[in-house]
């Protein structure tokens, strides 16, 4: 890929990000619930994993060579939704049927009612052990495909992430990535509020893994961090993102209010004006970058 | 007696795993007890042992299964069906993962380690879970029919097996079918229906009520979910008067289950033998069972009061039926 090809693809991702987020919002707004801070954070990591680096194919969900994906935090499913709508998983308009009865976008993933979704999730703990049992699969099965596990930092409370993360390094899984959405926030307030799990890098590589920290939401660290996971041989990698809980939208931002709460008119009229100002600023800003 | 339900087990997964390389094991640090060693002997690529850690353990099995995979977890019951049972709830009935949850040292069978290790709740729980299956085994030859069964059976099946020997009651040519009953025994005055080792002591009490001049049949419930509606039915109107038979607490469990058929199909006389809501201790296992309630005299001891019961309650009925012509 040259140099000008990587400009253009991630200036294609962080505006497909923005996108992401006025969807989420849209469909948050319409059913008025759902989980706008998580999935706001989440925009640039499951973009850039859904339009670039997972190997799956909308026509044959079931693929069994696919890369796996596990939405750890399920309560981010909006934005999963949006990512496997805009592959072709399902049709674009029913996202608007999301938490609605009868609808195939269920509050917290489903994989037997939703194409594309790899394993329902949505209590917090069970994903990153779900990923080693698919890695675990591929190993015996002597496929080549690799396992994506999505968890919030919140969820790294439960003792669950920890029994699997001992039990991936000392089998010294390498088709398994973890990727973090460290974004300081859970529902009741910040981390440092309800339960610090500081130093975070440390305590990976306590338990066997390689770290990678990056901007959560930069595309290109991003990428080069999804390259650097896969391209380690001796045990497993975690990428910790550095995050923002409701990205993009400054009421929302850094405030654990917005963890699951949906937006007034007012408010969602506001989020729309603000996301729509800075793809304006993008375009304003980005070729100067460029040179 | 030959073999113990785990070791028929154990064996049953063995040969299974020769049949069919789908199959994986998990055990959490427990298999010389759980005898999925057997399995680790034979397929030690496919054996996957995780340490103590019961919740990661149910999770992989869920991400094996999402793969192709027969994953069989295994440790004792309260873990599987408590410790781990919300991942078993949301990681592997609800998206209906083909898991096989084999839950070890039932009731009261690890009798010497406590209440702690007992376990009387674990039909309650799985039976309420939906798109769960649930079977309770009442000797070893049926113990390694049920592996085979369900192994073919594509959904999350929980396998009920005992720590200890238990009598002989089935033949290796007896058909098991999963949600089908077990006709032991014909009888005209009063049906015991047991599940687990108290299929035994039910027999046992068969042939002491006979004694008296009491006709018991004894229909033996292998698959706690779904239930054999149609045949509580028909020997509801058989006998009128029913005794259940369980190493488990005698709410939620088989009485629980057989009481909703009852309740709903057919209202008949129901006496349950069980665990009485309580926590068991520590000591011989026979001494526990008698001291629990879990004896053939216990169920010789309900039959005489659902047939007591059922007397004064076709009377009343009776009565009340015939008030009412009087109203009229």
């Amino acid at each position: 890929m040259s140099q000008k090809t990587d400009q253009e693809l991630v200036r294609r991702l962080a505006e497909r990000a923005r996108r992401l987020r006025v969807s989420v919002l849209e469909m948050i707004y319409r059913a008025q619930s759902g989980h706008p801070g998580g999935s706001l954070s989440a925009a640039e990591i499951l973009v850039t994993l859904y339009e670039h680096e997972l190997r799956v194919d909308p026509k044959n969900p079931r693929w069994p060579d696919r890369d796996r994906f596990v939405l750890a935090k399920g309560h981010a499913a909006p934005a999963l939704y949006v990512e496997l709508a805009e592959r072709g998983f399902f049709l674009k308009s029913e996202l608007e049927r999301f938490r609605q009865i009868d609808s195939i976008l269920q509050g917290h993933p489903d994989m037997k009612k939703t194409p594309g979704v790899d394993m329902s999730t949505g209590s917090l703990g069970q994903g990153l052990s779900v990923g080693i049992g698919m890695a675990l699969a591929a190993r015996l099965d002597q496929k080549d495909y690799h396992v994506w596990a999505l968890l919030g930092d919140g969820e790294l409370d439960e003792g669950q992430v920890w029994e699997a993360a001992a039990y991936a390094s000392f089998h010294k899984l390498t088709n398994i990535t973890a990727i973090v959405d460290l974004n300081h926030v859970q529902l009741d307030g910040s981390t440092r509020e309800v339960l610090a799990m500081d130093p975070v890098a440390e305590k990976w590589r306590a338990f066997g893994w390689r770290v990678i920290e990056c901007d959560g939401h930069s595309v290109e660290e991003l990428l080069g961090s999804y390259a650097a996971a896969k391209g380690e041989k001796s045990g497993p990698t975690v990428i910790l993102a550095r995050t923002v809980k409701g990205k993009g939208v400054s009421f929302m931002e850094n405030n654990a209010a917005w963890h699951g709460a949906a937006p007034t008119e007012e408010q969602f009229q506001q989020a729309m004006v603000e996301l729509k100002q800075s793809a304006a600023a993008e375009q304003t800003t980005k070729p100067g970058r460029d040179n | 007696m030959g073999i113990t339900m785990r070791e028929a087990y154990g064996r049953a997964l063995a040969s299974l795993g020769e049949r069919d390389e789908r199959v994986v094991v998990l055990d959490a640090d427990v298999s010389k007890s759980t005898r999925s060693v057997v399995f680790l002997e034979r397929f030690p690529e496919r054996f996957f042992n995780v340490g103590i850690a019961e919740g990661n353990m149910m999770n992989i099995a869920g991400g094996l299964a999402s793969c192709g995979k027969i994953p069989f977890v295994n440790t004792f019951s309260f873990l599987l069906t408590l410790r781990a049972g919300e991942q078993l709830r949301t990681g592997v009935a609800y998206p209906r993962l083909n898991v096989k949850v084999a839950g070890a040292y039932i009731g009261l069978s690890d009798s010497f380690d406590g209440a702690t290790h007992q376990d009387v709740m674990d039909i309650a729980v799985t039976r309420a879970m939906p798109n769960m299956t649930v079977l309770s085994l009442s000797d070893h030859v049926m113990a390694a029919r049920a592996v085979r069964a369900a192994a073919e059976f594509d959904g999350p099946v929980y396998l009920r097996l005992h720590r200890n020997e238990t009598p002989d009651l089935s033949r290796e040519e007896d058909p098991f079918t999963i949600g089908k009953a077990v006709l032991h025994r014909d009888g005209s005055d009063v049906t015991l229906i047991p599940t687990g080792i108290m299929v035994g002591k039910a027999l046992e009490a068969a042939d002491l009520l006979a004694k008296e001049g009491i006709s018991a049949a004894v229909l033996e419930i292998h698959t706690i979910k779904p239930i054999d509606v149609e045949a509580i039915v028909k020997y509801a109107d058989q006998t009128g008067a029913l005794v259940t038979a369980e190493e488990h607490n005698i709410l939620g469990g088989l009485g629980g289950a057989v009481a909703e058929v009852l309740g709903e199909h057919r209202p008949a006389v129901l006496e349950r033998v069980g665990v009485a809501d309580t926590f068991a201790e520590s000591g011989a296992y026979d001494a526990l069972l008698k001291k629990y309630g879990l004896t053939a005299e216990a169920i010789v001891a309900a039959a005489r009061k659902a047939l007591a019961r059922r007397l004064t309650w076709r009377s009343r009925r009776r009565g009340a039926h015939e008030g009412r012509k009087r109203c009229i």
